[in-house]
């Protein structure tokens, strides 16, 4: 700890070295973010790809097969490429600022868990250039689609799964020792920031479930060349079988992605409403209730392979009973925000938007959840719709939030407002035009992971596509906002940056020092 | 929660990004190993490389402990670091325990055309009479399914053909033949001589410690050459195969995963063994010690669970 960080003028090698071998938990949480953002622009591209592709109906731009590619490549590089190391990120910057630790518990494991990313999908990703093409079984990667009918390049897919899934591990790991080990004195659990309340039980989730992962891909690697019989009735296994896996795993992971939302959105409405949270030990419940919960609802993904009606009756109630926890955390915003003194400032505007929209696809995931309702749902445009209305305007404005919110504290340059601002209205506007129609869509009976589709759909796809292209613009002015601020914005020194903002990394000076509370402050 | 003294933040470390390049070219090395007609060298290469910075990296860690740089509160992070590491293995193993149940007891009899076990309703599900009526006709639900469905319909032809013998319980006459009995009294007795071990080290009674480590990693070895004759067997004589169906895949699955963990298991108590010659461990500083035997616990305690499932309910 004896000098600061390296700098460009320090010279080139030493600035490289400096983010190669860091141990710092600010310089890999801000390269958990940069990776996750260049990841978000590929995961992007991949989708105007489909967009584009289905501006119209017929074949114009792409094959079919390269078409299932996009659409596979967009969801995994999305959920586990963007949005999931984009909370790593967060987390790594401000739970030790939250709690008041100089780093996180082990810092060169952290390290560690950034750096096989790149190599995780740099392999993934390879794959698009190699004989037979890269996945094209869809995230969820069903046997036999993944398994008997599959490319050879699969075998790729599963290593880079394998070892993002251990990046991932010792990612959680690192989280749950920093929480339960490295708070300040004075810092109970019930005293902890929301976001590190919710970070925590994610990593509970994440150390639970992605061996579960590792174990389902490592099924698929034995079936596909040992000759086992995981997924393959003929040998008395089931393809079923695999679904209870991934969504064992995968019911989970949506979670995973939502709960680091849900304490980013429960420090910024409180802020902007100058009052403290409300509610602060429900939403401590409800987080974990979610959490719980998580772990018995997962076959409400598979209503209709045909399991027996007792399994419908309680995957369905067991999922509406999620309803409550998260109702009482919409509750608990809303009633934040109630007699508070609002501005809206671009942080603010996404947390809100968060908060309306979200809820909107919580709604379609009532209706989703409904056994004999979703016979008709399943696999339409109006599933499409819902996880987008809970993964783009949950997590992804979140994130984009979270970004305004703390990027000043980070650099200590503020961002511009107006462009912010600007930024925002295109994106809810966009994302809205893009998802909106496609419940209709659903609704209408269009299936998903189609390359082509009847006539009739072909107004609302022509909307979908241009808000489309309209959400990806507003990227591009943002990542333009943050690469204006870190380099020319106009400089703070106000530790709080915000006036209604609360917690212990804003009692630091602007911007955050290298190194923090190397001695730990003391908690009222 | 935190106390007053300073908590070691290591300077920078090449081991992280060296590790990572290990496990990308490990992965990339595999995936192209499994292909027809791949090479294992790329995966050896990446092997290599990580053995290298897994041995430079602790002996980091080892290095700064003595020098006494790591404060009772970074042990108590080694300590959750640990022990979460085993939660995500029970996780692991949970996968493919819960595999098994499921096989054995839905798919097993939805195949058979039977319902489902019961539980609910007596009444077969669409899928259950289908798969007897038209899908696998003949195949008959049993545990262990000594013939595949495959069989049940093709005969000869069948890709996937069920094993001649199997491992379950063969009877009281010849319970003294069945190995796998043996290997629980191996790995059970390997448990109670590696908690001696500890008592010796906390006693400080290094000879003590010394030689009950070293029966344990003896009987860690001898575990995994009865397994390596179990295989043999299975293979040459009873027709036991990863590719005999269902059966063989758990079976192999989820007795080859557990002798790979007790394989990493005896690694990490013959390296603390080394380092107890060494003198490396004091009566209150044994975390290196401490952390392989929780483990070593763990991999016992997966095995009572797969004598019970795999071999004695089966």
């Amino acid at each position: 700890m004896a000098h600061g960080p390296a700098t460009l003028a320090d010279g080139w090698g030493k600035y490289l070295s400096r983010w190669l071998f860091t141990t710092n938990h600010k310089d890999i949480g801000t390269l958990y973010l940069w990776f996750s953002f260049a990841m978000f622009i590929m995961g992007g591209a991949f989708a105007m790809v489909i967009r584009a592709e289905l501006f119209q109906p017929g074949m114009q731009l792409i094959k079919p097969e390269f078409f299932n590619q996009m659409t596979t490549m967009h969801g995994l590089v999305m959920v586990f490429g963007a949005i999931m190391p984009a909370f790593v990120g967060l987390a790594n910057w401000m739970i030790p600022m939250m709690i008041g630790a100089p780093d996180m518990a082990l810092p060169r494991m952290n390290n560690l868990s950034f750096w096989i990313l790149p190599f995780a999908f740099a392999i993934l990703t390879s794959t698009l250039f190699m004989e037979g093409g890269g996945p094209n079984f869809g995230w969820t990667f069903y046997a036999p689609l993944s398994t008997t009918y599959a490319p050879d390049t699969v075998n790729y897919f599963i290593f880079g799964v394998h070892i993002m899934g251990a990046s991932s591990i010792m990612g959680s790991i690192n989280i749950i020792a920093t929480v339960m080990n490295m708070r300040a004195p004075g810092m109970t659990y019930m005293k902890m920031p929301m976001f590190v309340w919710t970070w925590v039980i994610t990593a509970f989730l994440l150390v639970a479930v992605m061996p579960v992962l590792a174990g389902a891909v490592t099924m698929m690697l034995m079936d596909i060349n040992f000759g086992t019989s995981f997924f393959d009735a003929a040998g008395g296994g089931d393809p079923v079988l695999f679904q209870h896996i991934f969504w064992f795993f995968g019911h989970p992971e949506v979670y995973i992605i939502i709960l680091p939302a849900f304490g980013v959105v429960s420090h910024i409405i409180p802020t902007f409403s100058r009052k403290p949270l409300f509610g602060y030990s429900s939403m401590v419940y409800a987080t974990a209730a979610i959490a719980f919960l998580s772990f018995v609802v997962w076959a409400h993904h598979m209503f209709t392979v045909g399991m027996p009606i007792a399994g419908e009756l309680y995957f369905m109630y067991a999922t509406m009973l999620i309803a409550v926890p998260t109702g009482v955390k919409v509750f608990n915003w809303i009633t934040t925000m109630y007699r508070g003194s609002l501005t809206f400032e671009t942080p603010m505007l996404f947390s809100i938007a968060f908060v309306i929209l979200f809820t909107f696809g919580g709604f379609t995931g009532m209706m989703l959840s409904i056994a004999a309702a979703d016979m008709q749902y399943h696999d339409t445009y109006f599933v499409v719709a819902h996880f987008h209305y809970v993964m783009v305007a949950g997590a992804v404005f979140s994130g984009t939030a979270a970004v305004y919110y703390w990027l000043p504290k980070w650099c200590g340059k503020m961002y511009n407002e107006t462009m912010g601002k600007v930024q925002f209205w295109i994106a809810f506007i966009g994302f809205n035009i893009t998802f909106m129609p496609q419940h209709f869509l659903g609704l209408a009976g269009m299936p998903r992971r189609y390359a082509d589709y009847g006539l009739q759909f072909a107004d609302w796809n022509m909307v979908s596509s241009i808000g489309a292209f309209m959400y990806g613009g507003a990227q591009i002015l943002f990542l333009f906002n943050v690469v204006r601020t870190i380099g020319w914005g106009e400089p703070t020194k106000d530790p709080k940056v915000w006036e209604g903002a609360e917690g212990l990394e804003w009692t630091l000076p602007t911007p955050a020092p290298y190194h923090t509370f190397a001695k730990p402050p003391k908690i009222k | 929660m935190s106390t007053e003294s300073t908590y070691y933040v290591p300077e920078q470390s090449k081991m992280p990004l060296i590790a990572a390049t290990g496990m990308g070219v490990m992965a990339y090395g595999a995936a192209s190993w499994v292909l027809e007609g791949g090479t294992a060298t790329i995966f050896l290469i990446g092997s290599l490389i990580m053995a290298g910075v897994l041995y430079k990296w602790w002996s980091i860690v080892i290095d700064e402990n003595m020098r006494g740089l790591a404060s009772p509160q970074l042990k108590h992070s080694y300590v959750l670091g640990m022990l979460w590491f085993i939660f995500s293995e029970v996780m692991f193993f949970a996968c493919f325990f819960g595999a098994l149940f499921y096989v054995r007891v839905l798919v097993n009899s939805w195949i058979g055309g039977e319902a489902a076990v019961g539980w609910f309703d007596d009444t077969p599900t669409d899928a259950a009479a289908a798969n007897a009526q038209h899908l696998w006709p003949g195949y008959e639900t049993a545990w262990p399914p000594m013939i595949t469905p495959d069989q049940a319909v093709n005969g000869d032809a069948a890709q996937f053909k069920g094993p001649d013998q199997n491992m379950s319980f063969p009877g009281w006459d010849r319970i003294l033949h069945w190995l796998p009995l043996w290997n629980t009294l191996v790995l059970l007795t390997s448990s109670v001589t590696v908690h001696i071990a500890h008592t010796g080290l906390k006693d400080g009674n290094r000879k003590k410690f010394n030689t009950w480590l070293g029966i344990t990693v003896a009987l860690g070895i001898f575990f995994l050459f009865l397994q390596v004759e179990e295989y043999i067997e299975a293979y040459q004589h009873m027709g036991l195969t990863l590719e005999s169906g269902i059966y063989g895949t758990t079976f192999f699955m989820l007795t080859g995963f557990h002798g790979m963990h007790v394989t990493l298991g005896t690694a990490m108590l013959l390296i603390q063994w080394l380092r107890g010659l060494k003198g490396h461990f004091t009566h209150d500083d044994q975390f290196g010690f401490e952390a392989a035997s929780w483990y070593w616990h763990f991999v016992d305690v997966v095995w009572v669970g797969l004598f019970l499932f795999v071999y004695v309910l089966a």
